[in-house]
């Protein structure tokens, strides 16, 4: 990787920026559904069965998305960003994963430690990953929820500091990340 | 699979919002301990199918024990086959034992647990069995409506036998740390457009996993009642 090749990069590569909008997409969408469901009756199981395969898809992508991160070239901070921002940032990101990882990790392992059969669509089923012992599912079901708050909280404020780059600082943070291209000016 | 019948060939209501409604209105009053008649009318007046419904349970003799009475799945389910094509279907558990009709003028009896003392002492005397019937919808018997019988006329196949040789306690038996959830279904089965089955689902999950965090208690029914 040359110097050159990372200075000029100011954007995020199109794959990357796909598996952002893409994760952003999912994950607003079964956090939506998630609260809409244990809120319903009549539409529960309809969307329950969503919300399996499509928390099951989340952890796919972001594994993948994780490992395409490693071996991309990330563009440089902007200027305009504090040391103190420069050393936050990554950690928060790291963490955005890794609840995107442990989030869908521990609604599988909940339904295994109830014993359900882990239905991802008709008659294709995940295989437990833990033994089947109610407290420990009491425990992750508790966790799920937790974590599902937790995700949505880091998610306003990753919101919140791009915005506030973007519109007071005006530095063109969101556009290292916009789902178009954007030209160097 | 897991699923839960009644004695009743009907369902009391057709909605999960009208069972809730039902409730509300049965509430005793905190006073007089027993519900407002006027609210009973009121939800009746707007629940037609659950007069209907209520006239049909009513006309049902209730039998004497747990063993001799059919048992009703009330909420209509689909079956696929291997070529794509689906049929609605109901069940229900027939007896082998035969019917004899509850004693409903005597006075209570004072022992509370009688039903469940005499099922127990019936499964160790010999096995106890119901036939499985299915009953199988034609295009305009309604799958989404609990509260209406199907026509008498319907075909019904003898799908199988279940035999129960001895009973277990909760002390011993699997079933008390897995949740009971209607809509888990075998290959080949669906659900129907009746809304009751997913309201049971969301219900029964809450309350299994309130109970799946709580301190084990040992069962009431002890393992040595159940033995011989
Ligand atoms: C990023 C992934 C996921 C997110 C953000 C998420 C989020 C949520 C949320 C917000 C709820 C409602 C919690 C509550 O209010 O109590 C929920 C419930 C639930 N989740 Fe997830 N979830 C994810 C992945 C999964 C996966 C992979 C599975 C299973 C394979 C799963 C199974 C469930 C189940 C079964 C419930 C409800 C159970 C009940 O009826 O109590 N989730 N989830």
């Amino acid at each position: 990787m040359s110097v050159s090749v990372a200075t000029e990069q100011r954007q995020f590569t199109p794959l990357m920026r796909l598996f952002h909008w893409l994760t952003a997409a999912l994950v607003l969408t079964i956090l939506g559904i998630g609260v809409a469901m244990v809120a319903s009756l009549a539409d529960y199981h309809r969307l329950v069965s969503i919300h399996r395969p499509l928390g099951i898809l989340i952890l796919i992508v972001v594994v993948i998305r994780f490992v395409n991160r490693h071996y991309s070239t990330l563009p440089p901070f902007p200027a305009t960003m504090s040391p103190r921002e420069r050393s936050v940032a990554p950690t928060s990101e790291l963490f955005l994963y890794a609840l995107l990882v442990v989030q869908p990790l521990v609604g599988w392992g909940m339904l295994s430690a109830a014993s359900y059969p882990i239905t991802l669509y008709g008659s294709i089923h995940l295989f437990p990953i833990l033994p089947h012992n109610v407290m420990l599912y009491a425990v992750l079901r508790r966790a799920h929820t937790v974590l599902a708050y937790l995700l949505f909280l880091t998610f306003l404020a990753h919101l919140g500091a791009v915005l506030f780059h973007t519109w007071v600082m005006r530095d063109g943070t969101f556009s290292r990340m916009a789902p178009w291209k954007v030209r160097a000016q | 699979m897991a699923h839960a019948m009644l004695n009743t060939p009907v369902f009391a209501v057709n909605t999960p919002q009208a069972f809730y409604d039902r409730l509300l209105a049965a509430q005793p009053n905190p006073t007089t301990g027993k519900p407002d008649p006027q609210k009973m009318a009121a939800f009746l007046a707007s629940h037609p199918e659950t007069v209907q419904a209520t006239k049909i349970i009513q006309s049902h003799p209730a039998s004497s024990g747990f063993e001799n009475s059919t048992y009703y799945g009330l909420n209509a389910f689909w079956f696929m086959d291997a070529s794509g094509r689906s049929i609605p279907v109901r069940w229900s558990l027939a007896p082998v034992q035969p019917f004899a009709p509850a004693n409903t003028t005597g006075p209570a009896r004072p022992d509370k647990n009688y039903l469940f003392d005499a099922l127990i002492a019936g499964i160790l005397q010999q096995p106890l069995q119901w036939h499985l019937i299915i009953t199988t919808g034609q295009a305009n018997d309604p799958t989404n409506d609990a509260t209406i019988p199907w026509p008498d006329a319907r075909e019904q196949v003898d799908v199988g036998t279940l035999t129960l040789d001895h009973a277990e306690s909760e002390d011993t038996s699997p079933c008390r740390d897995i949740n009971f959830d209607p809509l888990v279904l075998p290959e080949g089965m669906a659900p129907s457009d009746d809304p009751l089955p997913s309201a049971r689902s969301a219900v029964y999950s809450q309350s299994f996993t309130r109970r799946a965090g709580e301190k084990k208690l040992p069962s009431t029914v002890t393992p040595s009642e159940v033995r011989k």
